[in-house]
């Protein structure tokens, strides 16, 4: 059959495995969807407004859609996707738990989502109330004494320690080179010490999975700014030495920094004030329950002791004095500030949803959210024993570490291998290859959210992938995924012949 | 209580006894108890959801939004229409609640989403490569300024006096950790005289907002012209509807960055907004954060995947020159969205309506006695008037008319000539009349 014009159809078969056309190919010139308000503003030449020396010569081209592909194909693309709407996620160090549908409502109420980031104070009076307690509620939590709502993800909270770190040192009259890093850290805490201007100094771990205190000891001198630790740690264990860690390193001057991408496990329990940090960094996408969007956006508010107050970002939400027309409002940044941090305020509505889950959960509900996580990880734990190796087979918290054996590694199988395979039963992998310390690494953190039943399964599908390993080897485990929307994709050809925009000349023929 | 936890008490008991234990808090006997928290933190009582969604209608009841004040402020948060496919399609669960797409076989509707979003900015900024997004305005300018200084090994970055002073702020916060060397320009009229650093160490870099944060349009020529005598490079931060009508930034540029949230993000008090990158591309290797490439899959099939991945923290580490992970990806979803909405014919409308708006409006309130424009230099979508009482104050009152008038240059505009000026911006959803009241009550409240 002749079309009667060129580009895609919408309803292209969808159930199948066929490839999603791009927008570029539906585009079809004449099509629109916009439309703007009537406004009945006196019309004038752009060019009396805009000096022709200043306006482009070639018109921008974007896309020509009608909605109703706009729709279908977008659609079609949620449709391609793994999301934890739509299965268990066991995604270690990334806290995968299910994000409740209240927050999506109160982050789309007009006063919350509609609201300018330059209003005055007098017209603001609840975002920033909702700000001062929940700063208030993040310091009980971590056991410090004011925070920071700046920062807009985990690796920004990161640089946001490091700066104090360095305001606090500067204002001691120090200029401090080294932080140190245990081996088992994420890839972010090395690239926020290098971009803080501080060397990074690793420390390795001992045979138990935790940081070695006597190696530790020898590495801390005068020169050394802080450490930068999770508790617990990537291997999802407790550092039980963390008390005689903090002491080592405030002996030398030193402040601790605690990297929050693993709070959940300690929530209600043990806080990172009470450990001895100083510097605490929440990502509220985990922790809190804030969905990740496929990547962002996140939140990273920072907690500090009482000593760093005067360091912290700014302009900072407070209440204001009793004798004030306003309840809150805006306090400056003192000189010793490190500075703004944000365009404005924060990821705003990331903190309103993050506070609607304390609200939701109160003290008992987060105590009970730590219990839960860390007991369905020590329970899958134990349910794989005997199929997987467990490097650390010990009591763990929020997650643990397992792999998939010397034996199977020397057939040529690797986590890699696990991780595509569960996707072939229908669950999204957990981390691999992670942390660096752990060869072959299945991080596993199953969250507290996944029920009983779910972590059966989920079991099940490990024990049928180290079946599948077992009985054919690298036969079937290099094939997988064999039923997903793509299968295996060739990334070292992404790489090499990089094609990082749409072009009709050069994009790949289906 | 909501409960979002699934186990039954039986449950919990099952489990604790398959893994030998009595009861919960013996999963946490590996903590000493002198460390632990002495009965419950002080939250006070899980909330139940239908008082939850009350306590946040009360706190949005406490918050004027720009439903309840007609806006006229900008300074990197515009009022711009956002359609309903883009709320709608863009609040998919399946894109909602994924992770990081690190199993590209079942995210790839994040990764072609992403793909297209990284193919539009590419189109609107001119420049070969762009990222899959950074958090927003000010972070795309630090992780332009570490760039180029790492590309250049030089330590200087000149910052145009035009620049928005928050995002000026956050350079030099992050600055005081890297080490950089961070200057600003005076304004001539408005616009960047570059002269005024004549004679400091050639820097790495030059970065102009474009329009700036006056409104006014910058001349990139003059720019990549002293950017080219110093042997520096040239950062433009451009407004990305801005570019439907005027000359894209890529002609000029070496990295381009920008805003994104007028591309269909919610104003949301400031964030999560939308940060956008783009660099020629034979800068590819040292761009921040995450990259989308077409590649194919053992069949043969089309498909997407991070790439270049070695660039990234969790590859190399210490040696990375960036540290973002999480990024913005809902957003650059929506903002995809969003543009395929507006497309060709609806992004130039757009702009050129915000264009004609905001030049009807200046040209009514400098009709206002003792009202002057800061500068005559050609503006789009935002200018900044002197007026003859304080800025503050009058927005102050404006409020009180049911107007969000602007941004009083007093907060954070400090250093320049226009200090206690009103920055107002008009976007294409300002009609006549609310225009023209806006003016009649200017008038009033500076009189």
């Amino acid at each position: 059959m002749i079309s009667p014009g060129a580009g895609k159809a919408s309803s292209s078969p969808l159930m199948g495995n066929d490839s999603e056309p791009t927008i570029f190919e539906y585009s079809h010139r004449g099509r629109k969807s916009w439309s703007f308000a009537d406004t009945d503003i006196p019309d004038i030449e752009l060019d009396s407004i805009i000096p022709p020396q200043y306006q482009r010569q070639e018109p921008l081209e974007l896309v020509e859609m009608s909605e109703r592909d706009i729709v279908a194909h977008f659609t079609r693309l949620s449709q391609r996707n793994y999301a934890v709407d739509v299965g268990a996620y066991p995604l270690g160090s990334c806290t995968m738990k299910y994000n409740p549908k209240i927050f999506d409502y109160i982050a789309t109420l007009a006063g919350v989502s509609a609201v300018h980031p330059a209003t005055p104070a007098s017209s603001i009076q609840g975002w920033l109330e909702l700000m001062v307690n929940f700063e208030t509620s993040l310091c009980e939590i971590t056991g410090m004494a004011a925070a920071t709502l700046q920062p807009a993800a985990g690796a920004a909270g990161e640089m946001t320690g490091l700066l104090l770190m360095r305001a606090w040192h500067n204002h001691m009259g120090q200029n401090r080179k080294k932080v140190l890093i245990p081996d088992s850290a994420h890839g972010t805490n090395p690239a926020s010490v290098r971009l803080g201007g501080y060397e990074v100094v690793t420390v390795p771990s001992n045979s138990k999975g935790l940081v070695d205190l006597e190696v530790l000891k020898d590495l801390l001198d005068e020169d050394v700014a802080g450490i930068m630790l999770t508790n617990p740690n990537t291997l999802g264990l407790y550092e039980e030495e963390i008390a005689q860690i903090a002491k080592a390193v405030h002996e030398v001057g030193g402040l601790l920094y605690y990297d929050g991408a693993n709070l959940n496990a300690i929530l209600g329990v043990i806080r990172p004030g009470d450990m001895g940090f100083d510097i605490v960094h929440v990502n509220v996408h985990k922790t809190f329950a804030t969905p990740h969007g496929g990547g962002g956006p996140g939140a990273g508010p920072v907690a500090v002791s009482e000593k760093l107050i005067p360091f912290l970002p700014g302009p900072r939400p407070v209440r204001l004095e009793n004798d004030s027309v306003l309840k809150f409002g805006w306090q400056q940044m003192p000189s010793t500030s490190i500075g703004r941090l944000h365009s404005w305020h924060g990821n705003a509505v990331v903190i309103a949803r993050a506070y609607g889950y304390l609200l939701a959960n109160g003290a008992e509900g987060l105590r009970k959210v730590a219990n839960t996580a860390v007991l369905n990880a020590n329970w899958l734990r134990h349910r794989l024993r005997g199929i997987y190796e467990i490097p650390f087979d010990r009591p763990n918290m929020h997650e643990f570490i397992a792999s998939i054996g010397k034996e199977k590694r020397k057939a040529g199988l690797h986590a890699m291998d696990v991780a595509k395979m569960l996707l072939e039963q229908g669950f999204h992998a957990p981390t691999i290859n992670f942390p660096l310390i752990v060869e072959e690494a299945l991080m596993i953190e199953p969250t507290e959210t996944e029920s009983p039943q779910t972590l059966e399964q989920l079991a099940q599908a490990f024990e049928q992938v180290a079946k599948q390993m077992q009985d054919s080897g690298t036969e079937i485990a290099h094939q997988a995924p064999r039923n997903t929307p793509v299968r295996r994709l060739d990334e070292a050809r992404a790489a090499r012949k990089l094609i990082q925009t749409w072009d009709a000349n050069q994009t790949l023929q289906n | 209580m909501p409960n979002y936890i699934p186990h039954s008490d039986d449950e919990i008991q099952q489990m604790l006894s398959f893994i030998g234990l009595n009861n919960v808090d013996e999963l946490f006997n590996m903590i000493p108890d002198a460390l632990k928290v002495k009965g419950e933190l002080n939250l006070g009582r899980a909330m139940s959801e239908p008082d939850i969604a009350k306590t946040f209608r009360s706190f949005a009841k406490r918050n004027s939004s720009v439903e309840d004040l007609v806006c006229f402020a900008g300074g990197g948060s515009y009022d711009h229409d956002i359609a309903a496919v883009t709320s709608s399609v863009g609040s998919r669960s399946e894109f909602v609640t994924s992770y990081t797409p690190y199993q590209p076989e079942v995210s790839q509707g994040v990764l072609q989403a992403l793909f297209e979003f990284q193919t539009l900015i590419s189109r609107i900024s001119g420049l070969e490569v762009s990222n899959a997004s950074l958090y927003d305005g000010a972070s795309a300018c630090v992780e332009a300024a570490n760039l180029t200084t790492a590309a250049t090994g030089r330590s200087g970055i000149w910052l145009s006096g035009g620049l928005n002073p928050n995002w000026a702020q956050v350079v030099r916060t992050f600055a005081s950790g890297s080490g950089q060397e961070i200057s600003k320009t005076t304004l001539s009229n408005g616009k960047t005289n570059w002269d005024s650093l004549k004679g400091s160490e050639p820097p790495a870099a030059l970065l102009v907002q474009y329009p700036n944060y006056l409104g006014i349009i910058e001349d990139l020529k003059l720019a990549r012209q002293v950017a080219d005598s110093l042997g520096a490079m040239l950062i433009v931060a451009y407004d990305p509807i801005a570019m439907s009508i005027l000359e894209s930034p890529g002609k000029y540029a070496d990295v381009a960055v920008a805003e994104g949230q007028s591309l269909g993000v919610p104003l949301s008090f400031g964030g999560p907004y939308l940060g956008l990158f783009s660099v020629k591309k034979d800068l590819v290797r040292r761009l921040p954060g995450r990259l989308i490439g077409e590649t194919v899959d053992v069949e043969s099939k089309k498909g997407y995947v991070s790439t270049l991945r070695a660039r990234e923290q969790d590859i190399r580490r210490e040696r990375a020159s960036s540290n973002v992970c999480t990024n913005q990806t809902l957003m650059a979803i929506a903002a995809a969205i969003q543009m395929s909405w507006l497309g060709t014919g609806g992004i130039r409308q757009a702009a050129t309506m915000t264009a004609k708006a905001a030049y009807y409006c200046q040209q009514l309130a400098i009709q206002i006695p003792g009202v002057k424009m800061v500068s005559d230099s050609a503006f789009y979508k935002e200018f900044a008037l002197n007026l003859p009482i304080s800025a503050e104050v009058a927005v102050e009152r404006l409020l009180e008319e049911g107007f969000l008038a602007g941004i009083a240059l007093s907060q954070g505009f400090e250093d320049t000539e226009f200090e206690d000026s009103l920055l107002i911006c008009v976007t294409e959803k300002r009609t006549r009349q609310e225009i023209e009241s806006f003016i009649a009550s200017l008038e009033k409240v500076v009189a």
